[in-house]
């Protein structure tokens, strides 16, 4: 079996989920840290479009773009499946991982915004967004993937510990129990699992990131 | 799949919906399509689509997909004894997504902002653009298809685009065929295929629609 790297970067969100997927799916890598202030030769050789990670080098083939290594993990490593066989339940589990992709905008408002009215506009249209998220997406599941996780739930993973990290830098909560609860409980059961647990950065380390500058890969 | 009900809520000048209509043409499946009102959003769209309220939305058998590259992946999975849109390789299937992906976040967006904004704005919106387009002929490379000898996922994901080139070029005052003629060249390729020609709107048709866009939202 060629050998698998990861280019990462140890804050960003897009890194865990991949190792993660990569745990999950039992597949031995060797993981590689970039300083995105100094990127390396063999990043932008491996992501010339972009030249951000993560990076997934498989043999000597890269993928970029997180939800495409994640797809490719999926298809490549098929034991312990990730999504749904179904055609129209896999149209829905994509339907929901597009869903968050698109909110990220709101999250970099929320990340970038000084002051409290922006902050306060930022969070409010958060809040609607995980709502919907909430009540169409999540129902009443344990998880996105029912009794267990599928890739729908690592994609929303960085709400229960990135996104709690940048709560508390901003000093404005938005993914509460009074607001949305069974996000926040989703959120809390996502991150107890040893998988999640065992492989994202300490909660003060996120804290003191998100307090320094805005997310970035 | 005999008794199949398809019904594709569209609007006729979307690419994303033409992304569609060339994902059912290709397969050969039967459907009612279905013109929408976006200034009037029908009870049937917001009943299918109640999280974006968009077009397009495809309805299978009373159930909905949204999303238009999500669509595309449906059909392809649904009805897969025909016309495979991705590669069979895992890696390959990597990079047609990765690439479709591309021209979401690439062509959609610059496309807009040329014939939106003004100045500076409109030109760096242009630069970006025709970067763009030659990043996708850098992919394309010698194939006559993104899909190799067949049209395949990205082909599909890109080719409808092509429709609003002439609005680009007459609104932000450039060719893009002095620029990317190799892309141009490979649209006008892909138009000789029926499924394609039958799938994609007239770029005068469309032209005329983002006159009235503009006039709509004030831009002049």
């Amino acid at each position: 079996m060629a050998e698998v790297k990861l280019y990462g970067f140890w804050p960003s969100l897009f890194s865990h989920r991949i190792i993660w997927a990569l745990k999950l799916k039992g597949v031995e890598y060797e993981y590689i840290e970039e300083d995105l202030s100094n990127k390396s030769e063999s990043l932008l050789k491996y992501n010339p479009v972009y030249k951000k990670i993560p990076v997934l080098v498989h043999g000597d083939k890269p993928i970029a773009e997180s939800l495409v290594i994640l797809e490719y993990i999926e298809e490549t490593w098929p034991d312990n499946p990730l999504l749904p066989k179904d055609p129209y339940e896999r149209a829905m589990a994509r339907f929901w991982i597009q869903y968050g992709a698109n909110t990220g905008a709101a999250f970099s408002a929320f990340n970038r915004g000084s002051g409290e009215d922006q902050l306060e506009k930022a969070a409010k249209e958060l809040l609607e967004s995980l709502k919907i998220l909430e009540e169409q997406g999540l129902g009443d599941k344990k998880f996105f993937g029912g009794e267990s996780i599928n890739l729908v739930d690592i994609s929303y993973g960085a709400l229960g510990y990135w996104f709690p990290a940048l709560e508390e830098a901003k000093g404005v909560k938005v993914l509460e129990p009074r607001t949305l609860p069974r996000l926040h409980a989703w959120a809390k059961n996502f991150v107890e699992l040893p998988v999640v647990k065992e492989n994202i950065p300490a909660y003060d380390n996120m804290v003191a990131y998100a307090m320094k500058r805005p997310a970035r890969n | 799949m005999a008794s199949d009900q398809v019904t594709l809520l569209d609007l006729w000048a979307s690419p994303f919906g033409m992304r569609v209509r060339l994902a059912l043409a290709e397969k050969g499946v039967k459907y009612e399509y279905s013109e929408q009102d976006l200034m009037n959003k029908g009870a049937l769209l917001l009943q299918m689509n109640p999280v974006h309220k968009k077009i397009p939305v495809l309805v299978h058998n009373g159930k909905p997909v949204c999303e238009s590259l999500i669509i595309v992946q449906y059909i392809d999975e649904v009805w897969k004894d025909k016309a495979p849109f991705l590669p069979s390789d895992p890696y390959q299937r990597a990079q047609s997504r990765f690439w479709a992906d591309f021209v979401d976040k690439k062509i959609y967006d610059f496309g807009r902002k040329i014939w939106m904004e003004k100045g500076e704005d409109q030109e760096a919106a242009k630069k970006g653009f025709i970067d763009s387009l030659k990043l996708l002929e850098g992919e394309l490379g010698d194939k006559p298809y993104f899909g190799g000898e067949t049209i395949g996922y990205v082909d599909i994901a890109l080719v409808p685009f092509y429709t609003w080139f002439y609005a680009y070029e007459t609104i932000g005052n450039f060719s893009i065929e002095a620029e990317c003629p190799k892309l141009i060249g490979y649209c006008k390729r892909c138009l000789k295929k029926e499924t394609v020609s039958k799938s994609l709107e007239d770029p005068k048709k469309v032209y005329d629609f983002v006159v009235m866009l503009r006039k709509k939202y004030g831009i002049e």
